[in-house]
């Protein structure tokens, strides 16, 4: 290990452990904010690092994504035993390895701890959650485990500061210590692993003992399919003739077995000395589970949460919206008052102000749906809504791990595209991947959140209880689902036609999140979305204020003096005011009509005239098409360029309440803006998501079908909706 | 019998898991060995998925997995 760390090179804990053992919360505890986001180069699994000071220095903390061991099915499990090995760039080998273990799991978590062992490194386990271990009368003798792992063991609890701190000065001395490795389980394996990597290397491979030995030991996993192509041909027969050899030499059964068979013997033995166990085991789970697992009151209960989240969205937000409402209309007046009339005005007035701050608006509204689903994944039901929802998935051919990457896309598309990697079977991973962006990712909210505003009326229901607001909001989410659903169901049916894979869950316990672990998690969220509006949106705003406002042909502003002279000779007080408003309008109508966008969006129109839109949303949803948010800005800029003079509602619900057809009927029917919403709901409109889909899919093939099947199903929808109930 | 078989409330205890590639060594691996007692918690409608208890975890598999794994009631 280096003891003598060079000033540029800082020591690198990993920090591992299996799902549910409460290891992000843990990691927010060690490193509070100072921690940031990033990809590993390569693969896309999303990881926090973070910086933290130990007695000796500053560490980087590199959290690894969990998993019960190291056996790797897909590429994104295999990112762990590659950071352990030190095989990803600019990430050099660990010096000390964090194993996060649940105290109330013991033999199982132990697994893992055994296996990252007997790759030779400082390991310092941390017994997580060991209050509630203990309420549940599982007693761990810390000390004891320390000496038959040959560890230094730390029981913690998140909330505990001395804790914290004790688990610090460990991790301090497991820098500074060299480890060594734990005796192998399979020393028959460890030795044909080295002698075939010895020979590959012989060959000019660079290859890692450890991958050759993972690849005999896991058939058909990630790491034999990462080796067979990446070796020279023949490898596979070589794997195949060494593994059975070795079987042959055992006992007959499979060298997995073999694995899993001798440590959980060696772990047993162990755990009989540590640990002792009084009391019911799980017993409110269980009373909570008899609720939240049931059939039918399993689902309803589902749906009155996921109702009540969308409720709460619109019913919580209000007053901090309104707050961010009167701070954009603050900021526009005092520029207004320091920037005089004229091109430079009207960018900073109706292009930033009016544009970035009608998205920004949504950001109570974002941060709330959030805080719902990180409580909901922290408490241990997101468990249960997979294990519920796995009978929806399995119908449609699909299998639980699929559920996970369609969760993500609520969030946004590009990360749940990204977490399909976790699905073996490429035919499965695929039909996800088309159905992932039709979730309701949280750029169609502003979309959504605005004309749900500004067109339906706010009835309330059940004493004010329920509001419909919530309610459609919920619809379109739901219309989201089935349709990624039923274009799964499509796909398994027809292209992607192959077995229904195999799922499995683990049902953590119940229990409260850690309020400082979700508000970490929630201002993550806040960031990314205003890191959207500050570069994307921002962009985009400027550029439609000045496709809007350009060109100003002088014939326009001559032609309405002169019948502004005209008006001022032969009218005159109340009259000659009503009038030169009157002239005003035409004058800004006529020239956001000449102006580029006006040109543009008339040149489009005819496209989306069957769906009852006018130039100004034909253009704001063709702008939208990079991104879908997109269009909220370019909503807020047109109708601010071109606002009514006498208008009384300056908000952009307001602008377009009252926006009309050239024949003076409203734009905005109810059909009509059914519509649109149906058209957000199903149209590919993210750059990015199409992108990921070409990266991850390997061609242009599968994002091609997806933007064109999804923008036909929207168009055709909206085209319905609208003659339909015109 | 096998462990798809067994009804909620029944605990059992493993006799051997149907070797077949990643999901049985997933399995494994979360300490489903020849040896181990599983209990049935409970099945969903039509007895899929089904929620079983091992080591004091609670476990969620489709009955194509449950199928793999055979076992004996414990009396």
């Amino acid at each position: 290990m280096n003891t003598t760390t060079a000033a540029n090179k800082i020591p690198v804990i990993a920090v591992v452990g299996n799902p549910n053992t409460g290891k992000s919360t843990l990691f927010n505890a060690l490193t509070g904010m100072r921690q940031k986001t990033a990809n590993f180069p390569g693969v896309t699994v999303e990881h926090h690092t973070g910086l933290i000071d130990l007695p000796s220095g500053k560490v980087n903390l590199v959290d690894l994504p969990g998993s019960y061991s190291l056996a790797a099915e897909s590429p994104d499990e295999m990112v762990a035993c590659d950071v352990l090995l030190g095989l990803i760039d600019n990430l050099h080998q660990p010096d000390a390895v964090l194993v996060v273990v649940d105290s109330a799991n013991l033999r199982r978590n132990l697994f893992l701890v055994h296996q990252v062992m007997e790759l030779g490194k400082s390991v310092v386990v941390a017994l997580n959650m060991s209050d509630i271990a203990k309420r549940r009368g599982i007693h761990i003798d810390p000390d004891q485990l320390s000496k038959e792992l040959g560890a230094a063991v730390i029981p913690f609890v998140a909330t505990d500061r001395s804790q914290t701190q004790a688990l610090k000065a460990t991790m301090d001395v497991a820098i500074n210590t060299n480890a060594v490795a734990s005796a192998a389980v399979q020393p028959e394996v460890v030795e044909a692993a080295h002698l075939y990597a010895d020979e590959l290397r012989s060959e000019g491979m660079q290859i890692n003992d450890y991958e050759v030995e993972r690849a005999l030991i896991d058939a058909r996993g990630y790491a034999e399919q990462r080796l067979i192509s990446n070796a020279p041909t023949g490898t596979a027969d070589k794997l195949f003739v060494l593994r059975q050899q070795l079987v042959q030499q055992g006992d007959g059964s499979s060298l997995a077995k073999t694995e899993a068979t001798r440590r959980y013997k060696l772990i047993d033995a162990m755990v009989a000395k540590v640990e002792t166990r009084t009391g019911e085991p799980l017993s409110l789970t269980d009373k909570v589970d008899r609720i939240t697992n049931h059939p039918v009151w399993g689902m309803v209960l589902f749906i009155t949460i996921m109702a009540t989240v969308f409720q709460a969205v619109f019913s919580w937000a209000g007053p901090l919206m309104n707050l961010i409402d009167s701070g954009a209309g603050w900021m526009a007046s005092t520029i207004s008052q320091i920037v005089p009339p004229g091109a430079l005005n009207s960018l900073l007035v109706d292009g930033v102000v009016a544009g970035v701050g009608s998205v920004i608006i949504f950001l109570p509204q974002i941060m709330i749906l959030f805080a719902f689903i990180i409580i909901l994944e922290d408490s241990g039901y997101m468990a249960r809504a997979a294990f519920m929802m796995d009978r929806l998935m399995r119908y449609v051919g699909l299998s639980g791990q699929s559920f996970i990457p369609m969760l993500s896309s609520f969030a946004c598309a590009v990360p749940g595209i990204m977490a399909t990697r976790v699905i073996p079977n490429k035919r499965d991973r695929i039909a996800t991947i088309i159905a992932a962006p039709f979730m309701t990712c949280s750029a169609r909210l502003p979309v959504y959140a605005l004309l749900i505003a500004a067109f339906l009326p706010n009835q309330q229901f059940l004493g004010g209880l329920i509001n419909l607001h919530g309610l459609v909001l919920l619809g379109l989410y739901l219309l989201g689902v089935v349709g990624g659903v039923l274009t799964a169901l499509l796909l398994k049916r027809t292209g992607l036609k192959g077995p229904t894979p195999g799922f499995m869950i683990e049902l953590p316990p119940y229990r409260f999140p850690d309020l400082k672990s979700v508000l970490i998690r929630l201002l993550d969220r806040g960031k990314i979305f205003l890191r959207r509006a500050g570069t994307i949106i921002f962009t985009v705003a400027i550029v439609v204020w000045a496709l809007v406002y350009f060109p100003r042909p002088a014939e326009i502003f001559e032609a309405y003096d002169a019948e502004r002279v005209v008006a001022e000779i032969e009218l005159s007080g109340e009259e000659l005011d009503t009038r030169l408003a009157q002239i005003d309008n035409l004058e800004s109508a006529n020239l956001i009509e000449q102006s580029l966008l006006g040109r543009i969006g008339k040149t489009i129109e005819p496209v989306f005239r069957p769906l009852g839109w006018d130039w100004k949303v034909s253009a704001g949803v063709v702008a939208s098409f990079p991104a879908r948010e997109v269009v909220v800005a370019v909503l807020g800029t047109i109708y601010a360029v071109g606002a009514d003079v006498n208008e009384t509602d300056e908000s952009l619900i307001g602008r377009l309440r009252s926006a009309k057809h050239a024949d003076g009927k409203k734009v905005f029917t109810l059909p009509m803006t059914v519509g649109l919403m149906v058209f957000y709901a199903f149209c590919l409109q993210c750059a990015a998501t199409v992108a990921v889909m070409r990266r991850e899919t390997g061609g242009w093939g599968w994002p091609l079908f997806a933007w064109t099947y999804m923008t036909g199903l929207g168009y055709v929808c909206a085209l319905l909706i609208f003659q339909g109930f015109s | 019998m096998k462990l798809d078989q067994l009804k909620p409330g029944q605990k059992a205890t493993i006799i051997d898991i149907d070797e077949d590639g990643p999901v049985a060594q997933r399995l494994m691996a979360m300490g489903l060995l020849e040896g181990t007692k599983v209990s049935m918690t409970r099945k969903a409608l039509g007895g899929d998925p089904v929620e079983v208890e091992v080591m004091g975890y609670a476990l969620s598999l489709r009955k194509d997995e449950a199928r793999r794994i055979s076992i004996e009631i414990s009396t």
